[in-house]
């Protein structure tokens, strides 16, 4: 069996984000840059799969530059057999950066396709089931939880109030959101071995982008913060603020 | 003319709040246009019953689409139908819910027309006469806003963050014809639904969250009271910690790796504010902090904040709004 994990190369989720002055761009000084947090759980799927059912051989992916490298022999130390960096530059169109990644997959053909449910940074939740429009496989999103059996995939996928038992035949592609996929460490065997193992990297030319960003600014500001005393009366004074003056209650 | 179309989010024959709010902003956009909002309904059944909610919010056109496999959601079958409904008119954008439905929908959608889309847009607006759209980016650190270059957009908007407004639209009604694709073999095998009181923590309009500060599992009696006095339309949320420790479903994490919640009303219980929480739920209309320690980084986001006990303030709280809420009737 043939698994992809697509992984991106984002911002820490604590680092702070500065804006540069009068620009639509952020500031990389300073900023520590990790793998997402979901395309972590879905690489975590991608090596239990593999633990399941050899053989597998399975390939991280990524489109980003030279820097995600590091993000890519992590994900060897964790299992992965091989990685892939398609070098070119980071869109917000997610269909733009779809396209990349889907002609690179149509041309190994695999069973099954991982993606985290959203990256971190633009959090747009689109590439996943667009590589899978794109390519004609089956899609489940947001998925907790799947299995394999028999070229079937039995996914639970979490919905508003619930979750959904959905199947797919393979070759599938399915998102992966948190749940029973929490991500290990990498073992110092690990870390030794996947400086031995394949990573490839080609250049890609990226479709234009069809979003144009016309600002990008801080939240607006809170008025500032009312402290309230503790206490019954501080209490009946909250209930009556958040009535009269929120207009919440 | 270009106008907007939006897919009708139903769940139980009941159109979903957010479809609403979906309507809403999107006839308060096509009346500055100069265009028509169209609405389509999926079903397997009585589609016709909800026309006349959908008139009352501003669609000036409802198309419904009606078929025995259309009962239960399915990615293929329903961007398929609306695919081929987007391609009979004339569309500057096509709307969906920012839920789980329509974010597995609509990406699909956008690789079918081969064109752009913004996920979870928190503002809608028309600036130099073109649409431009707010969405929230690095976790809510800062917020971006973005115009299309490929029509019809497709935008998904997240629950809450928009108000539903009556404003009665023309409400002619179609039935639409539609071939359905062969899913071989991908169906949904079962559903499991929480209870009734289990409104999703992302819809809700209150969210009361409890964190490690809450001590154990067994006092999130004093959470479940203080929702229960807020009403129907509220829902506990929680902090990772909780979550990990087990005392809570992952369903109703709130952050970075949970969910994104815009409710009016934020009650943050024993919650420190690590930016990984704030990131979930820093567009919440107006946030209370309650926290024992002064100084946690929650009260840097909080509208209103109490220095205290949860456990001694949450039954004093919880009675006050219910009498609030009972005094009214
Ligand atoms: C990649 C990544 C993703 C993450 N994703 C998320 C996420 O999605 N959501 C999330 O929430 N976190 C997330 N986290 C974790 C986050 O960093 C924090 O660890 C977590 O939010 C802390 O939860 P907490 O506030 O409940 O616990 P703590 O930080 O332990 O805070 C407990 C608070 O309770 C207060 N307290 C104690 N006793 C009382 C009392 N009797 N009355 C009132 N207050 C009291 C304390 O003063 C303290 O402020 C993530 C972390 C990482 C690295
Ligand atoms: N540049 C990229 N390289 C590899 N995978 C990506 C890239 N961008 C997005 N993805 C994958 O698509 C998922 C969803 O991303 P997004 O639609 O941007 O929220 C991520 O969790 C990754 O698995």
């Amino acid at each position: 069996m043939e698994i992809i994990v697509c992984v991106k190369r984002v911002p820490d989720t604590e680092t702070r984000i500065r804006i540069l002055e009068d620009s639509c761009e952020i500031s990389s000084e300073g900023v520590k840059y990790i793998t997402s947090p979901y395309d972590e759980f879905a690489l975590e799927a991608g090596v239990r799969m593999k633990e399941a059912h050899e053989p597998v051989c399975l390939t991280v992916l990524t489109l980003g530059d030279e820097r995600a490298q590091e993000n890519l022999r992590n994900a060897l130390a964790l299992g992965a057999d091989q990685a892939n960096l398609l070098r070119g530059s980071l869109t917000m169109d997610g269909l733009a950066t779809a396209k990349v990644l889907a002609k690179e997959i149509d041309s190994t053909k695999p069973d099954l396709v991982l993606f985290g449910v959203k990256a971190g940074d633009d959090d747009q939740q689109q590439v996943g089931p667009m590589v899978a429009t794109l390519l004609g496989y089956k899609c489940a999103t947001n998925v907790s939880n799947f299995e394999i059996h028999e070229s079937v995939a039995t996914c639970q996928r979490q919905i508003e109030g619930g979750t959904e038992v959905i199947e797919l035949p393979l070759p599938a592609v399915i998102t992966v959101t948190k749940g029973e996929f929490d991500p290990r460490y990498p073992s110092l065997k690990g870390i030794m071995a996947a400086k031995k193992k394949p990573l490839v990297t080609k250049d890609v030319e990226v479709p234009e982008s069809r979003l144009i960003m016309t600002s990008l600014e801080y939240p607006p500001e809170r008025d500032g913060i009312h402290m309230i005393e503790d206490g019954m009366d501080g209490i009946a004074e909250l209930v009556q603020l958040l009535r009269e003056e929120a207009k919440v209650l | 003319m270009s106008n907007f179309l939006v897919f009708v989010e139903q769940r139980g024959g009941c159109i979903s709040a957010v479809t609403r709010e979906i309507l809403s902003v999107a006839s308060c956009l096509a009346k500055e246009f100069g265009v028509e909002v169209h609405a389509l309904v999926l079903g397997d059944d009585m589609l016709a019953s909800s026309s006349d909610e959908l008139t009352d919010y501003g669609a000036d056109r409802i198309f419904l689409a009606e078929h025995s496999d259309l009962g239960t959601y399915l990615g293929e079958t329903f961007s398929s139908v609306i695919v081929s409904t987007v391609k009979l008119g004339d569309y500057r954008a096509v709307m969906f819910p920012a839920t789980a439905m329509g974010k597995d929908l609509a990406p699909r959608v956008t690789a079918m027309l081969d064109t752009a889309m913004a996920t979870d847009v928190t503002q809608l607006e028309v600036s130099e006469g073109e649409l431009e759209i707010t969405r929230p980016v690095y976790g809510g650190k800062v917020f971006a806003k973005m115009r299309f270059t490929a029509f019809p957009a497709v935008i998904s908007l997240r629950p809450n963050a928009f108000s539903s407004k009556k404003s009665s639209g023309a409400g002619h009604i179609k039935n639409i014809e539609f071939s359905l694709p062969s899913t071989e073999g991908h169906r949904v095998k079962e559903i499991e639904t929480l209870g009734r009181k289990n409104l999703d923590v992302s819809e809700a309009h209150s969210v009361v969250s409890g964190g490690r500060g809450m001590k154990e599992p067994g006092n999130w009696k004093l959470l479940e009271d203080l929702r229960d006095a807020l009403g129907p339309e509220s829902a506990l949320g929680a902090s990772r910690a909780v979550v990990d420790a087990g005392w809570r479903p992952h369903g109703e994490q709130v952050g970075q790796t949970g969910k994104t919640v815009a409710p009016k009303l934020y009650f943050a219980v024993g919650i420190s504010g690590a930016v990984q929480h704030l990131a979930g739920m820093r567009t919440a209309q107006t946030i209370v902090a309650i926290n024992k320690d002064a100084d946690a980084p929650i009260f840097g986001v909080a509208d209103y904040g109490i220095v205290g006990d949860a456990m001694e303030i949450l039954p004093i709280l919880a009675e006050k709004v219910d009498q609030l809420n009972s005094e009214e009737y």
